[in-house]
């Protein structure tokens, strides 16, 4: 190689590899080392006290009860949200059948996507200001003001969507799917764009019916799509910051009485409110080791032998 | 359903023609079920349809409601048909969060397509001793949450005095979507024919004069994926700012984005009771999601859906 050309791969290198270390990797190299730390933020000065932040994370009630929550929603929105959008892609992509025999979507299947699909370009900012108000806690919000109508819903009792605790986490749970439903019915119906017409044809000439084509043709083409969502969705379900720490009581939110607090808010507020650095850089490696977790889990758990067509 | 076809049990030799003709009478149980099945499945179709509408509907329309009649109910037809609340809620900051949000991308964007191709560039076209270091290095950040980052995030950009500064999170926003247009940008010029590259440096023209006048042009379509996805990707971010941008003391102006804005505004409109405001708000933010959205819905798509397919 020529010196010319050295120069020039170090000159277009050099400033995205500087942004790159400076902002990203050496906070992630950092927050290892602070973990290790009492750092206040606000001194420089800070001692060593070895695995003491991990300890303590581990008998704060809160955190445990954060790290449960985050469970529960690594469960609940990934089965959810996948098998409503892997139902609405099949619906759209071969659930009609013409006349004629063939496979092709229902009617409209274009405006479906288009629709479905819409939530995932607003921010989750939106949301939270669109939800707190659809789950208000009187006549004047949307579900309750629903209810109400259809007589489910006594007028003196309104549900409490956010403030009871045995329903704020479905709450977020339904926002969440709401969400992300139409994003992975794009993904699936792309995939399953993507399976040869003929298999689907063969599959109605030896009499199968729906169930039968989406259980033992589609799914099993579809895997690998369904294993990503999952992973995709798993990530997501370990952060929840912003829906919970602005549509919940308290401080960066979490309420009623910690019953909807996950690890990120938890965090958040230990940083930002109450100034430990140290503490919150141990819960960040904590969400480190845990979203590593699961996603090698998840990876492991939908592991099956891939089918090449 | 395939009732035509199934009339022809299995073994007959007949061709399918004249077996249509001749069981018109046997599988109208299954058309029956089929049509069942029809109704409901295109029911459930329709009703998530209203279920994503009728909430993004209902508050749009509430911004043309008067406060008294959004607490009183929730289906009051909206009388007060005026554009005098966009703009007050323009007024209330809605304007200046757009403005800040609008500012901070024009130069995020175009630096983060800029310097990410330009590293993906390199990567994929030429042989130097650590390519494949730097590339895995670039692309492990993707991984990892960005809670991981965040408190030594803070003091770093507070070292460099850029907390609160548009510069600040316009270099942290390139510096996050790095991973994903390295990734993304190194698999699309890896996919471009080396010809053109050869016959533009026999033609005389530097490395760096092919790489603008030749191989950028040449990945416009990664190049508008990518774009789109970084755009909508940064226009929505929140912890990022939320961590950054809040004023550092009394006299330090607020550089809220609009994300960050639309919190503040529904935590004060809360006290203040004027949600008309906080929904008109919402939908001055929400327009041009929505323009984007309609006009380019087949590479919106395209471009978010392709983030997942690593």
């Amino acid at each position: 190689m020529r010196k010319g050309q050295y120069r020039f791969v170090a000159g277009f290198l050099i400033v995205p590899v500087a942004l790159y270390l400076i902002f990203v990797i050496w906070p992630y190299l950092q927050t290892f080392g602070y973990s290790l730390t009492d750092w206040k933020g606000q001194s420089q000065t800070f001692s060593f006290v070895g695995l003491d932040n991990y300890t303590a994370l581990f008998q704060d009630d809160i955190f445990l009860q954060a790290i449960w929550h985050n469970i529960l929603f690594l469960v609940f929105i990934p089965v959810i949200t996948i098998l409503l959008a892997l139902f609405f892609a099949f619906m759209l992509n071969a659930g009609g059948r013409s006349r004629a025999g063939g496979v092709s979507g229902v009617a409209g299947s274009g405006f479906y996507k288009i629709v479905y699909f819409f939530p995932q370009v607003l921010s989750l900012a939106i949301l939270a200001v669109l939800f707190g108000a659809v789950y208000r806690s009187d006549s004047g919000g949307m579900l309750n003001g629903l209810l109400m109508k259809l007589g489910l819903v006594d007028e003196s009792g309104p549900v409490e969507w956010l403030n009871e605790p045995s329903v704020v986490l479905w709450a977020l749970i339904a926002v969440v799917v709401w969400h992300g439903v139409g994003f992975y019915l794009v993904l699936f119906s792309a995939a399953m764009q993507a399976i040869p017409r003929d298999i689907y044809e063969a599959a109605l000439i030896d009499g199968a019916g729906r169930a039968h084509t989406f259980f033992r043709i589609t799914l099993p083409l579809l895997w690998d799509s369904v294993q990503t969502a999952w992973v995709y969705l798993g990530i997501a379900a370990m952060d929840m910051f912003i829906l919970v720490s602005t549509m919940t009581a308290g401080e960066y939110g979490g309420g009623p009485d910690h019953h909807s607090e996950v690890m990120a808010t938890v965090m958040m507020r230990n940083f930002l409110l109450y100034g430990k650095s140290g503490y919150a850089c141990a819960m960040g490696v904590v969400m480190l080791l845990l979203t590593l977790i699961v996603s090698v889990v998840m990876l492991r758990a939908t592991r099956r032998e891939r089918i090449e067509f | 359903m395939s009732a035509p076809l199934k009339t022809a049990s299995p073994g007959d030799s007949a061709p399918i023609g004249p077996a249509v003709s001749r069981g018109p009478v046997e599988p109208r149980d299954e058309r029956g079920e089929g049509v069942v099945l029809n109704v409901f499945s295109h029911g459930f179709l329709v009703l998530w349809a209203l279920m994503i509408v009728l909430p993004l509907l209902w508050l749009i329309l509430s911004s043309f409601r008067t406060d008294a009649q959004i607490g009183g109910s929730a289906f009051g037809w909206p009388q007060n048909w005026s554009l005098d609340v966009f703009s007050r809620a323009w007024d209330k900051g809605i304007g200046a969060y757009f403005l800040n949000t609008v500012i901070v991308l024009v130069f995020s964007v175009p630096l983060t397509m800029l310097f990410g191709s330009m590293a993906a560039y390199v990567l994929a076209r030429y042989q130097f001793w650590g390519n494949r270091l730097l590339y895995f290095f670039f692309v492990a950040g993707a991984m990892f949450p960005v809670f991981l980052a965040l408190v030594p995030l803070f003091f770093m950009v507070k070292r460099l005095d850029m907390l609160n500064s548009y510069q600040g999170l316009i270099l942290v926003y390139v510096a996050y979507s790095l991973p994903f247009t390295v990734f993304f940008m190194h698999a699309f010029f890896r996919t471009l024919p080396t010809a053109v590259f050869e016959a533009a440096i026999l033609d005389g023209a530097s490395h760096t004069r092919t790489f603008f006048q030749v191989m950028l042009p040449m990945a416009k379509p990664g190049l508008i994926s990518v774009g789109i996805f970084n755009t909508l990707g940064q226009w929505n971010q929140y912890i990022l700012p939320t961590v950054l941008m809040q004023p550092q003391s009394g006299d330090d102006p607020e550089r809220y984005v609009l994300t960050q804005g639309l919190v503040q505004l529904q935590q004060q409109q809360g006290y203040a009771s004027d949600l008309p405001v906080l929904f008109a708000g919402v939908t001055i933010a929400m327009i041009p999601m929505l323009v984007v959205y309609l006009s380019f819905q087949r590479q919106v798509q395209a471009g978010l859906t392709s983030a997942t397919l690593k």
